[in-house]
């Protein structure tokens, strides 16, 4: 819920008290600008920020792993309130991770995230945020794989906004697929979790799958 | 006092949008669901009424089709949920995104189409009145009848036998199983009727709403602000549609000061 206040504080911020005093709106970086943001590499149009995202990852697997601070989170057990924890820590991994690697393909044309050049259109381009909780689970909350969820969900993007170009498909494409994905991969836990076993006796309401009481147990 | 007319009027409009997602979604709360994916079943349910009504003019096989498939929607992520035990706040994120993807490309040929004006429906004798008129009796007639399903599901949730195994499900679906009663099927109804709703309100704003078809149209409008009456605790109907009045009134005044306006100078 705090998305939408957040989104109306920054909107009065940028139509408000930081408003270009030259402009409509809040400053927008040349494009000269951008360029001259520290490069990852000499010659190769990515930006720091996939070095920055990259060393995040390291330091969130370091935290969850390997100190005692992080053992409650990664430890995954329900009376610690370690999963919301975990979850919160490594979607804050994947904010990152999709960021960079966002910008990796427009090789800085539209900057994002915490280093966006334009706040107003970034958070207006929307779905970022919840687009991470995607990555997430699409990397097993763990942060490695936030690093390969992150690359694999950057490829949706860049594959909307062609298809937009190319064949005038609307970009919003994107979001089937990223649903398809998020949908089969949670069911697919099912999977890994229980093992299927056709029974010839009916079992009441549990034909596909063993395990009534954990079905009803979920809240 | 026109103006204020109006301004009731037109919250009452918006208002019918609001009081069904948060209808549906308050059955959903009650059966222990809680499903984050209004967003997509609405804007699916919008298209698809959007384009029964473009295509037959008859807005009830509209508000229909719009039923349809958002229980359409709420049975898969019922299915996902109930059965196989996914994350519900996940699935219910991966279905807005879907919806939202998937109304988008449907909808790619009917964003130049306008519905026209619908006739309002007037109350016979009180429609005639000087100010009560305008402001309650020249609606549209799912305004009436989200009222009257507002009390029709508070009878049913506290004064009926079904209404009472609901929530018990919703509150110790443990207990629930072990007296005896199909949990998870009465969930799965639950969440297909919480559906269904949402789907008439996403066809409410398609058809009768604005009359046209626009990408993401939900977004900032219905979808997650519906979401916030019934997640409050032991939120119940009555004040559900109460809330999503005051909370359409500060939506719309927008926008009827806009209509007021035009209104005094067409007069």
């Amino acid at each position: 819920m705090l998305v939408y206040v957040a989104d109306q504080v920054l909107g009065y911020l940028v139509y408000g008290p930081w408003k270009d005093p030259a402009g409509t709106t809040f400053r927008r970086r040349s494009l000269s600008e951008v360029d001259a943001d520290p490069e990852a590499l000499p010659g190769y149009r990515v930006n720091i920020g996939l070095v920055i995202a990259l060393l995040a990852v390291g330091a969130f697997w370091i935290l969850l792993f390997r100190t005692y601070a992080g053992l409650p989170a990664a430890g995954r057990r329900p009376g610690a309130g370690g999963g919301a924890l975990r979850r919160l820590l490594v979607a804050q991994g994947a904010v990152d991770g999709a960021a960079a690697l966002g910008r990796h393909g427009r090789a800085g044309r539209r900057a994002r995230g915490r280093r966006a050049a334009r706040p107003a259109h970034a958070a207006r381009a929307g779905g970022y945020g919840f687009a991470a909780i995607i990555v997430a689970f699409v990397g097993r909350l763990h942060p490695v794989g936030v690093v390969f969820s992150a690359i694999l969900m950057s490829m949706f993007y860049i594959g909307g906004e062609l298809a937009q170009s190319r064949l005038g498909l609307p970009k919003s494409l994107t979001g089937v697929f990223q649903g398809l994905l998020l949908f089969t991969l949670l069911a697919c836990d099912t999977l890994i979790h229980y093992r299927l076993r056709w029974q010839s006796a009916p079992a009441p309401a549990a034909a596909t799958t063993a395990a009534p009481a954990a079905g009803t147990a979920a809240t | 006092m026109d103006s204020f007319a109006l301004l009731v009027a037109a919250t009452l409009n918006s208002g019918t949008v609001l009081a069904f997602a948060a209808l549906g979604l308050l059955i959903n709360e009650r059966a222990g669901i809680v499903n984050l994916g209004a967003e997509g079943m609405m804007l699916v349910a919008a298209i698809a009424g959007f384009a029964t009504a473009v295509h037959t003019g008859n807005d009830w096989l509209a508000f229909g089709a719009g039923a349809l498939a958002g229980a359409a929607l709420a049975a898969a992520f019922g299915v996902l949920v109930i059965w196989l035990n996914t994350n519900q706040y996940a699935t219910g994120l991966a279905l807005s995104l879907f919806g939202a993807g998937f109304s988008a490309f449907v909808g790619l040929r009917y964003t130049q189409e306008k519905l026209g004006e619908h006739n309002v429906f007037q109350v016979p004798v009180l429609a005639d009145l000087p100010f009560i008129g305008p402001a309650f009796f020249r609606q549209h007639p799912m305004i009436y009848i989200a009222i009257a399903l507002t009390a029709a599901i508070a009878w049913f949730l506290y004064r009926s036998r079904s209404g009472l195994v609901l929530r018990a499900i919703g509150e110790s679906p443990e207990s629930a199983h072990a007296l005896g009663y199909p949990v998870r099927r009465i969930r799965l109804a639950a969440v297909v009727v919480g559906g269904a709703l949402c789907g008439v309100a996403g066809a409410y704003i398609s058809v009768v709403y604005t009359h046209l078809w626009v990408e993401g149209m939900t977004a900032a409008r219905a979808g997650s602000r519906s979401r916030s009456p019934p997640l409050r605790p032991g939120g119940r109907p009555a004040s559900c549609s109460a809330r999503t009045c005051s909370a359409a009134s500060r939506c719309c005044s927008c926008s009827c000061r806009a209509r007021v306006c035009s209104s005094r100078a067409s007069s």
